[in-house]
């Protein structure tokens, strides 16, 4: 059960913090020199060691990232990003040499994970959950590792991966998000530092929950971190990425990619919290948070699912999605994006039915506030070949006060008669009927309102692991305070 | 436990409530009777502390207080509850939650400890008993899908969880069969207590039947015509509100 309650309680207990992320660790750092050239991506690729075709890999990616132009279809409007005032390379010398164990990891770099609530120390693990910590461009520490290894379970960090199997790594990177897929996603293949690898074999039910902590440190520089997840047949795992920033005054980029794979009859959950620096009240600083994140189902009967609760960044530029190749297979997505302020967030989702009989549901809940800007762009794809396939799309908008706005873009496109596509949305305001009602059983208005809109989100919140369903609905709350009155 | 002198308060501008006065002491139950129109939505509406309803003259004492000092949610902190006339749904929250946070908010304001969620469910379990309310309602989200009758019946389940001292029940009649009428007269009698004053908002006579009032108010144009005991109800039921409509005019 993913709990509702307690919701109210818990933002009385943080409404003072404001973004509680928002510190600065001091520590010495290693970074590239300033700037994008292929001297950088040398100096990327020279500094974790890779193998030449993991180079060759990063320059025909980044040759190819000149000749293409910006995404302009998007509604968030923001100036021209600058590519060389960024620095693409950021690491804490205490890293310099790979700490074989957590004992020998810069102690301060322990503290920050404490701080941000999440213990790295054997004894103060979150049970049951396997955690890779990113830290600006590397992986600090990858708790639990010998365990998952003992049922055949790989999780550590992708440099490391491309050392330990890198035929898994050459056949599936790259594999559902090309490097031609956008400038951003073309970008991150160029000069993608860290992330995440998992492989769960045949047949293995991941014991645990499998965790990245993503954390952007340094200033003026970029996260491009990299995700892959290969699902082999009839294995199962669930997995959540978390992300802090703390408070600058400049935007910093952060393009990440992530790929998912699906065999038959496997299945991956992939929640995500996302809570960057959303920027101040005027719109200063915050994160650039533009991302592709695409699963492939490959096998018949295969399952991804995408649950996101997305409430930072000062841009959200994302659209988590499903290629249905397998039979049957299953695609889900269901998120949460509030913006307060002046954030601004374009997301939503593909589903792409090429498969007989595949089935996907959507459920969208968007909550605007201050004079924040919110759009869902989703699309429905049903390919000639998907007989029988069916789409549900639900998408609902919240608005909170009336300097917000909402907009809902689906596209449907299907080249085949059988398949049932269904779409709805509704658009609602929290009524004042509804915050004088819970005012007159004495729950205060920000109480209230937090109340109103943990319910309007109750459908995605029960879809999240128990463990971050609290810290989620706690986030709700935050994420909106000063939003009314 | 409520005083109201010289009351006169305004909705966008229009004055509504032209000089009402009213008192109640504790353990009493009064009713307001009144045609369509006469300010008796108002006047619960000015008690609990709804935005737009303007207080332009006269005061509120309760418990020796200024009352139109207070936020609506101090007021339901200090005990003062409207069960509404049109209970307002809040799709998602469970009853359960809602009582828990209404609750809780309610003893943080009386410097009273808060109570986890088995204890609340304990204290929410035993009203649902005693009210013979379904406990399947406590699953259900607020007041949501709910039947008329369900709905004042939930008012009346949150009144016994909270406690108050001043209740005051909005046309809680208004839509109710006669078998719910029953069931919800029977819950706010069982409520009433020496500590404990209630004032009842009706159109109609026939719910003073079940729930009888010490006192009986007419209101009409904005002011108190007429009060007496439970007889001046029953005359009313008989001959209408003609007779203030025009004696105020």
């Amino acid at each position: 059960m993913a709990a509702t309650p307690e919701t109210a309680q818990q933002v009385q207990e943080y409404a003072d913090d404001g973004y509680k992320y928002g510190f600065v660790t001091d520590i010495e750092t290693e970074s590239a020199p300033k700037g994008l050239n292929e001297d950088i991506i040398r100096f990327i690729s020279a500094k974790k060691k890779e193998p030449e075709w993991m180079l060759e890999s990063r320059l025909k990616a980044y040759r190819h990232w000149l000749t293409m132009p910006e995404p302009e279809w998007q509604k968030p409007d923001f100036p021209a990003i600058n590519y060389q005032d960024s620095y693409y390379y950021s690491a804490p010398k205490s890293m310099a040499d790979k700490p074989k164990s957590l004992d020998e990891v810069d102690p301060e770099l322990l503290a920050t994970y404490e701080k941000l609530g999440i213990p790295l120390q054997e004894q103060e693990r979150l049970a049951g959950v396997a955690v890779d910590a990113v830290f600006d461009s590397v992986s600090v520490a990858t708790t639990f590792k010998a365990k998952l290894e003992e049922v055949g379970v790989i999780f550590c960090p992708i440099s490391e991966a491309i050392e330990r199997c890198p035929d898994l790594v050459q056949k599936y990177l790259g594999s559902v998000v090309p490097y031609t897929d956008n400038k951003h996603a073309c970008l991150n293949a160029a000069v993608f530092t860290d992330g995440s690898f998992v492989f769960i074999p045949k047949g293995v039910r991941c014991p645990m929950e499998l965790s990245t902590y993503f954390r952007i440190n340094a200033e003026n520089t970029g996260q491009f971190e990299r995700t892959l997840i290969i699902a082999d047949e009839g294995s199962y795992v669930s997995y959540l990425e978390g992300c802090t920033a703390p408070m600058r005054d400049e935007h910093q980029l952060h393009a990440a990619v992530v790929e998912l794979i699906t065999l038959d009859d496997a299945e991956i959950k992939y929640s995500t919290v996302q809570n960057w620096y959303p920027g101040d009240e005027e719109g200063r600083g915050g994160i650039y948070n533009f991302v592709t994140k695409r699963g492939a189902c490959r096998g018949r009967n295969s399952k991804i699912s995408w649950t996101q609760v997305e409430t930072g960044s000062a841009i959200t530029w994302k659209y988590p999605s499903c290629i249905l190749q397998g039979e049957n297979s299953v695609g889900e997505f269901y998120s949460i994006a509030i913006t307060n302020n002046r954030q601004q967030a374009d997301t939503g989702t593909k589903m792409i039915h090429l498969g007989k009989n595949t089935s996907s549901r959507i459920i969208s809940k968007g909550i605007s506030a201050g004079r924040s800007d919110q759009t869902y762009r989703g699309l429905v794809r049903m390919g000639p070949k998907a007989n029988g396939a069916r789409n549900y799309t639900q998408c609902d908008s919240l608005l909170i006060g009336d300097t917000c706005g909402a907009h809902t873009v689906p596209y449907i496109e299907s080249k085949n008669k059988g398949a049932v596509v269904e779409h709805e949305a509704t658009t609602s305001k929290i009524s004042e009927d509804q915050l004088f009602y819970l005012r007159q059983r004495g729950i205060d208005e920000e109480a209230a309102v937090a109340l109103v809109v943990n319910g309007f989100c109750r459908d995605v919140l029960q879809q999240l692991p128990m463990e971050f369903a609290v810290e989620a609905q706690k986030l709700v709350g935050i994420s909106l305070e000063g939003s009314v009155g | 436990m409520l005083e109201i002198k010289n009351l006169h308060a305004a909705v966008d501008g229009t004055e509504i409530l032209k000089g009402l006065s009213l008192e109640i002491n504790a353990g009493e139950t009064h009713a307001i009777m009144g045609p369509n129109g006469s300010g008796k939505s108002t006047l619960s509406y000015v008690l609990a502390g709804r935005d737009g309803y303007k207080v332009t003259k006269g005061e509120i004492l309760y418990k020796g207080q200024n009352l139109l000092d207070l936020s609506p949610e101090e007021r339901a902190g200090n005990g003062v509850f409207l069960a509404f006339q049109y209970p307002v749904e809040i799709p998602g929250v469970a009853n359960t939650i809602f009582l828990k946070e209404a609750l809780n908010a309610v003893r943080r304001h009386r410097g009273e400890e808060e109570l986890d969620a088995m204890a609340v469910l304990k204290v929410v379990r035993e009203k649902t008993k005693e009210l013979g309310i379904s406990e399947d309602m406590l699953k259900r989200a607020v007041n949501v899908g709910f039947s008329g009758g369900e709905k004042k019946r939930n008012e009346v389940l949150q009144m016994a969880v909270l406690n108050p001292s001043l209740a005051i029940l909005d046309e809680t009649d208004s839509g109710l069969d006669i078998d719910a009428l029953k069931i919800v007269a029977d819950g706010v009698n069982a409520l009433r207590a020496p500590d404990r004053a209630t004032l009842v908002i009706t159109h109609y006579q026939r719910l003073l039947d079940h729930i009888v009032p010490d006192k009986v108010h007419v209101l009409a144009k904005g002011r108190i015509q007429r009060s007496g005991g439970k007889a001046l109800a029953l005359e009313l039921e008989k001959n209408g509100y003609a007779e203030f409509a025009e004696a105020a005019a």
